[in-house]
């Protein structure tokens, strides 16, 4: 039982952090119907943005450590909205294939770029945040790092809830999600709210990318690559473009991991996602949150 | 069709004759090139494969796989597992004097083999993501190529993570023209029909072609089978090429590379496609000084490519923009 | 284009005395709780010239695709000669003798003219992968029929010079005949033209009214035809199903249709009967 349980806590640990990497790819593909293939790349950007960051801070304090994942996020965000600026928006009205393919470029580009300027091997991640385990009497663990997870995914979240439902521009991000013409016919810049869900998607996706190395310290220019596709995994299988499906696709996927990394066919934990990807886009494309669309002939 | 096909596709079966015997010839006079050369050659000769195959999924049929490597793969693995595991036992029974035919013959079982088992692989890659369109489509091919990858990394029999070494050098210069010349002819021959017109109108509107008593799933499935097919040939080739394979070497990145060789050459032009490979082959020896910053001059070639050019360096065709989407 | 059509002017119909071409019975479509088609009753004989008529979402377009198997109805039978067709594949229908043209242009915009309705000898093709790479006689003689074929076809339409021009270069209401041609090179018995009038002018409309009549007297097929332009429903239909939201609201002879009082109020709406 206590396997069990302690299975469940890194499971939601695991989960929480695609989460936050999947509602990139879910607000983005809800506005321009276009999986952005470079975001597991800005949450690559993110750790490595935490890393250097925290060299300001020696002292490893909670206030430094968030204000190390404040900078990080505002960092991600600048870039995503200069990528969208530079690579996607000219494209837009063209095939879906030529974005496609363009964001493929970003991706190996910033890939290699970060090979480049990071070095190609693997760096240690610093402590961000004082460390402690709490453990139970009965042999549960939590670390405070799997803790800070739970938390900064939870307040995230709840920040993000609100942005959407009870802001001007999160009410205008869900009109361009349904109509881009018809929003721009009520007054909204198409544009500026494109730009925005990009900021906020990335400034989510470095989040993750900081957690993701707290757990994970050892971070290297392909590190974005294994979570950002089961991330994106996640997203379809909470139904893509569905905010609180990206959450729940999340979690689920990374319990699901964890359970299989868990049992005798641990060394196919990797190829888990996409099995699940695959049945999903069978069995149910629309995901588990989403909405069937109709095709008009 | 421009006047080259045309030309061509007036005697097919003695062009083809013709590319097999240049073949022949090229190889007979192997000795006298530089090594160097016929390597590049060598190489030039397997991507060309590789994208006039993938060119008929993706390029005629408009069904946007990312999984390539993934064929490439099984057909490495199952041909060096011919050569490697029955080949020695069925040279054993040859008699002396038949030894080098008796190779041959094994290479060639060995190649068909690993081609028919990737075509399996396309008919089961095929088949599930035949309702699915566009990104959808490309994320599940990648996924498929990912999971053969795995799969293969966890075959011990076949080297597993560390790979497969050992694999008997039959690849030489005369089996790779060769292949890639029916390969090519395969392909050319028949789109360029009237059943053949039917895998660009199932790309250009599913719907449409329906209507007109096309059964679209079976072009798709068709496409899938003979591009995984002619994939899984390469990678026989390519196995008893290198002499030693794993499953790093037929991952995303390689999927990657053979698409760019697609879009260059201009999606459903197989000259272009053909001309886009050997360009892309050539320019990473071009770039050896440069090879740290070779991927970032292949991304940002990608980039500006689609930003200006999507539908190809070689193509003169200009593909219609679809009107925009409300 | 010898139009040996009258224009203007009801015919009455001479109801088909067998079987009927196409019959629907009961047919009901539901997405969810969105009912598109109601209990739709509708039979087309052999040589009908039958229109489809209603206000905008009456569901005429999706009749089409019940019928050409787009959708699967929820309830009720489709039968064409006496054989059900309901939930059968659309390429399928089609072999059995449907073809249709579409609301919004559908033709293959990277084909030439030529090659757009070389696809329709699909149906009829006796050869496939195999032949297309051993190129035999056999093969080489019967694109060789095809291809005389198709020039045919398309010399009777004036769309013969265009031969190897992209399709989606053509102007409109060469595009628009190019559909229809396209259609037809399936051999149907029965042909669904959806809104073949849709951004015409007055001259192009006579022009296509010809056309139908000429389609119909020379290939002795069926059509049925949704539209919205009046003028090409009233003069060359000889018979006029009228839908509003899914349900059959009247039938029959141009003339009656339209002083029916249902007709004027789908349209008009109540005030005006």
């Amino acid at each position: 039982m206590t396997v069990f349980l302690q299975q469940l806590i890194n499971g939601l640990s695991v989960g929480a952090i695609y989460a936050l990497i999947a509602l990139g790819y879910t607000m983005v593909y809800g506005i321009l119907r276009f999986i952005n293939f470079a975001h597991s790349d800005i949450f690559m950007v993110g750790a490595y943005c935490g890393f250097y960051f925290s060299r300001m801070d020696p002292r490893h304090s909670l206030a430094g450590g968030l204000v190390v994942m404040a900078l990080a996020m505002m960092v991600c965000a600048v870039l995503g909205i200069i990528i969208e600026r530079l690579a996607y928006r000219p494209l837009r009205g063209s095939s879906n294939l030529a974005v496609l393919i363009t964001a493929i470029g970003v991706s190996i580009f910033l890939e290699n770029t970060g090979q480049l300027v990071f070095g190609a091997d693997p760096k240690a991640f610093p402590e961000l945040f004082p460390e402690r385990n709490f453990t139970s009497h009965s042999g549960l663990t939590v670390s405070s790092d799997q803790l800070l997870v739970f938390a900064v995914t939870a307040a995230l979240l709840v920040a993000l809830q609100w942005i959407v439902l009870h802001t001007k521009i999160g009410t205008a991000m869900r009109a361009v999600a349904f109509n881009h013409q018809a929003a721009s016919l009520m007054g909204i810049n198409v544009d500026r709210v494109i730009s925005f869900t990009f900021g906020l998607g990335s400034a989510l996706a470095a989040a993750g990318g900081i957690l993701y190395a707290m757990n994970y310290p050892s971070i290297d220019p392909y590190m974005g690559v294994l979570p950002g596709l089961k991330a994106f995994v996640a997203a379809v299988l909470g139904g893509i473009g569905n905010i609180p499906g990206a959450a729940l696709g999340g979690v689920l996927l990374g319990l699901i991991e964890t359970f299989v990394k868990g049992s005798q066919f641990s060394t196919y934990s990797d190829a888990i996602a996409f099995a699940v990807l695959i049945l999903i886009l069978l069995l149910r494309p629309a995901g588990l949150l989403g909405k069937v669309q109709v095709e008009k002939v | 069709m421009n006047r080259l096909t045309t030309a061509l596709l007036a005697w097919p079966k003695a062009v083809l004759l013709g590319c097999l015997l240049g073949s022949l010839g090229f190889w007979l006079i192997s000795d006298r090139i530089n090594p160097y050369y016929m390597d590049v050659l060598t190489k030039i000769g397997i991507n060309v494969i590789l994208a006039v195959s993938l060119n008929l999924i993706n390029g005629y049929t408009g069904q946007f796989s990312l999984g390539h490597a993934g064929f490439m793969a099984v057909g490495a693995y199952a041909a060096a597992a011919v050569t490697m595991f029955a080949g020695p036992k069925f040279l054993a029974l040859a008699p002396a004097a038949w030894l080098q035919p008796a190779t041959d013959g094994l290479f060639l079982g060995a190649l068909l083999i690993g081609g028919l088992a990737a075509a399996l692989a396309g008919i089961l890659v095929g088949a599930p993501s035949l309702r699915l369109k566009g990104d959808y489509l490309a994320i599940v091919t990648l996924g498929f190529g990912e999971i053969i990858r795995v799969i293969f990394r966890n075959i011990d029999s076949l080297g597993g993570a560390l790979g497969l070494n050992g694999i008997p050098p039959y690849t030489n210069i005369f089996w790779v023209l060769a292949v890639a010349s029916i390969c090519t002819y395969v392909v050319v021959t028949m789109v360029h029909s009237t059943y053949g017109r039917g895998f660009i109108a199932v790309r250009d509107d599913e719907v449409a072609a329906q209507a007109m008593g096309l059964n679209t799933t079976r072009y798709k499935i068709v496409a899938f089978v003979v591009g995984a097919f002619f994939a899984g040939m390469a990678g026989g080739l390519y196995g008893h090429y290198t002499l030693s394979i794993d499953p790093k070497g037929f991952d995303f990145m390689r999927s990657i590379e053979i698409v760019v060789m697609v879009i260059l050459g201009g999606m459903g032009n197989t000259a272009g496609v053909i001309a886009a490979a050997v360009l892309l082959t050539l320019l990473p020896e071009f770039l050896r000084p440069f090879e740290k910053y070779r991927m970032i001059f292949y991304s940002l070639l990608l980039i500006i490519l689609m930003l200006t050019r999507p539908q190809g360096l070689f193509s003169w065709k200009r593909r219609p923009k679809p009107a925009v989407r409300a | 284009m010898e139009a040996e059509a009258q224009t203007g002017g009801a015919r009455v119909s001479g109801a088909a005395a067998t079987e009927p071409l196409l019959q629907l019975d009961h047919c009901t479509l539901r997405f969810g709780g969105l009912t598109a088609v109601s209990d739709l009753n509708l039979a087309i004989g052999e040589q009908d010239l039958v229109g489809l008529i209603g206000p905008n979402g009456a569901g005429k377009t999706t009749v089409f695709n019940l019928i050409t198997g787009v959708y699967c109805p929820t309830e009720g039978s489709i039968r064409y000669r006496g054989v059900s067709i309901a939930g059968k594949k659309p390429y399928q229908i089609t072999a059995h003798g449907v073809a249709r043209t579409f609301q919004n242009s559908r033709l293959f915009p990277s084909l030439s003219v030529f090659d757009n309705v070389r696809m329709a000898f699909h149906l009829h093709l006796a050869h496939g992968v195999r032949h297309s790479l051993w190129r035999g006689r056999g093969f080489l003689r019967a694109e060789k029929e095809i291809a005389s074929q198709v020039m045919e076809m398309l010399d009777i339409f004036h769309l013969g010079k265009l031969r190897d021009a992209p399709a989606n270069s053509l102007p409109y209401g060469d595009q628009r005949r190019l559909e229809i041609v396209r259609a037809l090179a399936t051999r149907p018995s029965l042909l669904l033209l959806d809104e073949p009038a849709a951004g015409m002018n007055p001259t192009e409309k006579v022009a296509l009214m010809k056309l139908i009549e000429f389609v119909e007297q020379k290939y002795r097929i069926s059509i049925l035809l949704v539209e919205h332009d009046m003028q090409v429903v009233m003069g060359i239909c000889r018979r006029i199903i009228v839908l509003d939201y899914g349900v059959k609201i009247a039938e029959g002879a141009p003339g009656e249709v339209r002083a029916n009082p249902k007709v004027i109020q789908a349209y008009l709406g109540r005030d005006h009967t």
